[in-house]
């Protein structure tokens, strides 16, 4: 595989970009590799590049049923942050923000990793409260926050209709500068390319229909594209969780739903921070092309598909155009939905399995883009050296029986609640 | 739009309804003697089937009754309805 740079970009160019190798070789599977990992999300990419970085495996195979960046891991609105209250989702996703800042020169692929702030805001004195404590905490444990006043948010973000007789007045905000977003389809081709280049098999197409075990221990999986053993195998297909879990006659904590998101017409920058308001749980970012993003709430029943309902849609452009009246000029373009693996307590589950040899991650609800660096970073150690890492103590899948639920927000196990 | 057949007041828009989740779990009867397993598996695991599920949805903006209905979580038919204290839900 080429190695990408000025030079290789130099040369393609003058040749009019017709000549560029094709960037992922195809492969077939073995008969067997060390490690099997189910879902080329960002999660199993990452975890397959940590794997053989990191751990000298490199006889590896990530296997999807469908086609690379077709999850959730190109679905997402690309939203990079650690600003959390709880300190074990802090720490994970400070991990992962570090692992981002770095990534694009590792990963010798651009995933245009953009700081460029995030910030929340707050429309009564209780929400600045809360934004305030929330930001203390993270500051004891050095992650720095900021709480804004309705200047500092007005000249930041003119286009917020920040006067007191909007629908809903503005009174403060809080921002945490280093969060920011990432060209998504671009960590899944980075993280699969790095991880090519050290020997992973990438294979596209290809189901995992059974887990062959025997005497209790991991011994390979079924497939599309039939057996394919393995010692160890590692879970992280996101919303096909449950079902992979119930072919080892495992039950887990999570339900499927439906998240949407959409684009307006690209326009020239008018945006450079992410915008989040947790009220109606909206938030918008500009990407570099130029569309606005726009995300809301989860459907908020049962939902296997990815295709959504429309009320979500219309409250989160409702909400949209409360925030930024002048936004109702522009026209959506597209509108799109991913399944996702919500957990009972709306923190994700990174664990060893009860059966042997068998790793599970999965139940990162709508928040598992952020945390890719460190989910591939942590399921990697889990899988190599086959004990909890310390980042992976507090979701093992035993806090559910002993009590040790990491809710940020408590809303017991109703699983549609959380975000 | 999902439209759910309310058996007291007519058929509806899913945005009357408040969304009370899963009603596969049976709450065991005597919670003081269950192991913690069984505690778990009552509270927190799930089937999250592709395909019928039974679930709870309040009528909130109507009669307020709580019903149990049958769904498809991926056509989003409704197989079957029961009301009245989440009481039936059985298949038809
Ligand atoms: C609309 C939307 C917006 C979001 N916004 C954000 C955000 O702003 N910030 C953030 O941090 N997170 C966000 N998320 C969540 C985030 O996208 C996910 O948590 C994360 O991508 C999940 O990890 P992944 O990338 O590995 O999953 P995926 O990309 O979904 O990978 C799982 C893979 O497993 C494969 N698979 C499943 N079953 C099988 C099987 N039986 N055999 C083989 N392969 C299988 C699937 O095909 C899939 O490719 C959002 C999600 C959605 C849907
Ligand atoms: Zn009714």
């Amino acid at each position: 595989m080429t190695r990408y740079s000025v030079f290789s970009l130099v040369r393609h160019a003058l040749r009019g970009h017709r000549h560029w190798p094709q960037a992922l070789p195809d492969v077939s599977p073995s008969e067997r590799y060390d490690v099997v990992i189910v879902g080329a999300g960002g999660h199993g990419l990452a975890a397959a590049y940590y794997l053989a970085r990191k751990h000298g495996i490199t006889n590896v195979a990530v296997i999807d049923k469908g086609w690379l960046g077709g999850g959730n891991v190109a679905r997402n609105t690309t939203i990079v942050r650690s600003n959390y209250f709880h300190p074990a989702r802090r720490a994970f996703t400070e991990h992962a923000l570090k692992l981002w800042e770095g990534l694009s020169q590792e990963l010798n692929y651009n995933v245009m990793f953009s700081q460029r702030g995030i910030i929340n805001l707050a429309h009564s004195s209780g929400q600045i409260d809360e934004l305030a404590r929330r930001g203390n905490a993270m500051s004891v444990s050095g992650v720095v926050t900021e709480l804004l006043s309705v200047e500092q948010i007005r000249e930041r973000v003119p286009l917020l209709d920040t006067s007191p007789d909007a629908r809903f007045p503005i009174k403060g905000g809080m921002i945490q500068h280093r969060a920011g977003t990432a060209r998504h389809d671009a960590v899944a081709w980075g993280y699969a390319r790095a991880a090519a280049k050290l020997g992973v098999h990438i294979i596209q197409n290809c189901e995992v229909t059974g887990i062959a075990r025997s005497n209790g221990k991991v011994v390979g999986v079924e497939t599309s594209r039939g057996k394919i053993g393995a010692a160890r195998v590692a879970l992280a297909a996101a919303g096909g969780s449950s079902r992979l879990a119930e072919m080892v006659g495992l039950r887990l904590p999570l339900e499927n739903h439906l998240l949407q998101a959409c684009v307006t017409e690209p326009v020239k920058p008018v945006l450079d921070s992410v915008v989040t308001h947790g009220v109606h749980n909206f938030y918008i970012s500009q990407t570099d092309k130029g569309e606005l993003v726009l995300g809301g709430d989860l459907d908020g029943y049962n939902n296997s598909t990815s295709v959504g309902d429309l009320p979500p849609l219309e409250a989160m452009v409702r909400t949209c155009l409360t925030l930024f009246p002048s936004l109702g000029q522009l026209r959506l373009m597209r509108s799109w939905g991913g399944v996702v693996d919500m957990s009972m307590d709306g923190s994700p589950i990174l664990s060893k399995t009860s059966v042997d040899g068998l790793y599970i991650n999965a139940g990162w609800c709508y928040g598992g883009f952020k945390a890719t660096p460190a989910a591939g970073d942590v399921l990697a150690e889990l899988i190599a050296t086959d004990r909890t890492p310390e980042l992976a103590k507090p979701f093992t899948l035993d806090r559910f029986a002993s009590g040790r639920v990491v809710a940020e927000e408590g809303h017991g196990p109703r699983p549609w609640m959380y975000h | 739009m999902l439209r759910i057949p309310c058996p007291y007041c007519g058929e509806r828009n899913y945005t009357e309804f408040t969304y009370g989740g899963d009603a596969n779990q049976a709450r065991p009867a005597n919670p003081a003697t269950v192991s913690d397993t069984e505690w778990e598996a009552f509270l927190y695991r799930r089937g999250n089937p592709a395909g019928e599920h039974i679930e709870y949805w309040q009528h909130s903006f109507g009669c307020r009754q709580w019903l149990k209905v049958v769904r498809d979580t991926v056509t989003h038919d409704i197989v079957s309805m029961g009301g009245h204290g989440m009481e039936g839900g059985e298949k038809a």
